[in-house]
């Protein structure tokens, strides 16, 4: 920006949008961090207007040392990992295929773009109720038709059948900016390969790989911050049960089911610092990326 | 050994001919140029030579030895790209050495060729460094570098210079011609542009369309072309041609006339024309003229003291010896 005047103009015009995101941001923050000193639990007659007691790190101390929290972290790691690893190998293989040129390219990558725009409910029903229903289900027909026992998926193979929603939803994320690293990748580098006498493996490992390492990088950690709060799916299917209590499903059992909002606040300030280590990496990466 | 055939190569894009079927030998040790305006094909028809695109009919051959369904890699054939292409993520070491490794050869003498290469091209100082931490220049040399080290029977260059600035590619022209004399291997270099391919070829290879116009030495091509093509495009400043009644004289449909053949004089000569433009290189100048001998303005190379003001009056002539003659499909008559 060039002159004083040209920048208190910037200023002023972008100052309704800062004071909306500060607000939206900054009053739900503060109000965790207040009810997470506070011993708040509403059904027993704790209420603002009474006054709240402080009870200082109690609610952090209980929080963590809760026989659920450990299952829950567990379960969050091999929700999120699980998800990760599946999103990344499938995004890499599908980005390389439809990088290809081939017949009805563009209805096919908005086919693969697609799950992206369901939402997480609906997705999580569509699952739930016509795939992996022992009863009714896709699956369940198909493994009688082949003279097997229909599996409960969501009862039995609880986790394994989460990863499985929520990958399908992230699939296309991972595909879409994998892609475009696919593409920006130069022809006559992989010529000169070629020339070079690099097999296809060899083109892929030395070449390709090393080319999407960032945008791999990029799709981790952007998908790590949302998959660390994914609830609908949760909420919809199995309700946290089976082993699939993850860090913000406890967060929300303690607030609404067990009703004690300062128990839940201090989760929930483990949750924001959680997610603020992973947003510090990101910058830093996209950051390089913007200034290469 | 590198000689290379082509036999009734053509190639083809869905419907478009690119390339009609053409044959060409370039023989073991030469220094060739593919010279030709942009989109004629000169390096469609390199990546043929390279087999990083299918022919669609007729044979090349490699030492003698059918090579038309060969991979790249087993063609015994090393690329320098216009982009250069080099590994971004590798340092020059692993740049220079990644054919080596692709070999199969073992550390110890992959390291003994990539210190070679690199004393060859003064590159040492930068083994350690990515390729985004060093200059054009230097990255062209890299580029060349990996090629030395796979000893290949032939060098192929797609206008490697083209993303140099001036200064540096005259440098650059020069080392790639020492290289040549030294390792006394063929090489294939496309360019389009006529300085280049006059000043580093053994043998020119003019193409237009896909059609080869003519094969021959730089002096060859610049003292007999062979057409009216090659005549305007080898050659700078252009050869002046001329069509019409000062043509039909010498019984010619053109006939042409180098700018370094013309005689400029106050006095006395063959065409009346008033000076146009001057431009003064110091060593040379070139004069604009409107003539009477054709529409468009004839240029004359002159010593670079002559100066002659704008619109004065002056008198061309041609060198007879120097007139080159064309009939009516743009031959060359004898």
């Amino acid at each position: 920006m060039a002159t004083q005047h040209s920048r208190s103009a910037a200023r002023l015009m972008i100052a309704p949008a800062v004071t909306l995101l500060l607000g939206w941001m900054l009053i739900p923050l503060s109000m965790t961090l207040f009810f997470s000193f506070k011993k708040y639990l509403p059904m027993r007659g704790d209420s603002l207007e009474n006054g709240l007691d402080w009870v200082g790190f109690e609610n952090y101390a209980r929080f963590v040392t809760s026989s659920s929290f450990w299952p829950a972290v567990q379960a969050t790691l091999i929700i999120v990992g699980g998800v990760l690893v599946v999103t990344v190998i499938l995004g890499v293989i599908l980005a390389l295929l439809l990088d290809q040129e081939m017949w009805g390219q563009g209805i096919v990558r908005i086919l693969v773009i697609a799950p992206f725009f369901v939402m997480p409910t609906v997705s999580a029903l569509l699952w739930k109720n016509m795939f992996m229903d022992p009863i009714n289900g896709f699956f369940a027909h198909i493994l009688k038709a082949v003279g097997l026992q229909p599996i409960a998926f969501l009862s039995q193979h609880s986790l394994g059948a989460l990863v499985t929603i929520v990958s399908w939803q992230w699939l296309p994320f991972a595909t879409l900016i994998l892609l475009t690293a696919t593409q920006s990748l130069d022809r006559e580098q992989l010529e000169a390969a070629e020339m070079d006498g690099a097999r296809w493996q060899s083109r892929f490992i030395y070449i390709m790989l090393p080319h999407l390492a960032r945008a791999i990088t990029v799709v981790i950690l952007i998908q790590t911050i949302f998959l660390l709060g994914i609830f609908a799916e949760i909420l919809v299917t199995t309700q946290g049960s089976f082993g699939t209590k993850t860090l913000t499903y406890l967060i929300f059992q303690r607030v609404l089911e067990s009703q004690n909002v300062g128990l839940g606040s201090a989760g929930g300030v483990y949750a924001i610092i959680l997610a603020n280590i992973v947003a510090i990496f990101l910058m830093r990466i996209v950051g390089k990326n913007l200034d290469a | 050994m590198g000689q290379i055939e082509l036999k009734q190569v053509s190639k083809s894009f869905g419907n478009v001919e690119v390339i009609p079927p053409l044959d060409l030998i370039i023989e073991d040790g030469e220094f060739v140029v593919f010279v030709g305006p942009s989109g004629c094909g000169k390096s469609t028809l390199l990546r043929l030579i390279a087999g990083l695109e299918d022919v669609t009919g007729g044979h090349v051959l490699i030492d003698g030895k059918e090579a038309t369904l060969t991979v790249p890699a087993k063609r015994g054939l090393a690329m320098v790209f216009q982009s250069y292409a080099l590994y971004p993520h590798m340092s020059v070491r692993k740049n220079i050495a990644f054919p080596l490794r692709m070999a199969g050869l073992d550390k110890a003498d992959q390291n003994e060729r990539v210190t070679q290469a690199a004393e060859v091209l003064n590159l040492t100082d930068y083994l350690d460094r990515k390729p985004g931490q060093l200059s054009g220049g230097q990255r062209q040399r890299v580029a060349i570098g990996r090629a030395i080290v796979r000893e290949p029977a032939a060098f192929l260059f797609d206008e490697p210079l083209s993303n140099l600035d001036a200064a540096l590619r005259v440098g650059m022209r020069l080392e790639i011609s020492e290289l040549h004399k030294r390792l006394k291997t063929t090489m294939v270099y496309v360019t389009h542009d006529q300085v280049e391919a006059m000043t580093m070829a053994d043998k020119i290879v003019v193409l237009q369309a896909g059609v080869i116009e003519q094969v021959g030495s730089p002096l060859e091509l610049y003292q007999r072309p062979r057409n009216t093509f090659v005549a305007g495009f080898i050659g700078s400043p252009q050869m002046n041609l001329i069509d019409g009644p000062e043509a039909e004289k010498l019984g010619a449909h053109t006939i042409g006339i180098r700018p370094e053949h013309l005689e400029i004089s106050q006095t006395e000569g063959a065409w009346k024309g008033k000076v146009g433009v001057s431009e003064h290189l110091g060593s040379d100048t070139f004069f604009h003229v409107q003539s009477s001998a054709s529409p468009e303005p004839i240029t004359v190379r002159a010593t670079g003291e002559r100066a002659f003001h704008y619109g004065a009056e002056v008198w061309l002539s041609p060198r007879p010896e120097h007139l080159h003659r064309f009939d009516s499909k743009g031959l060359r008559i004898e």
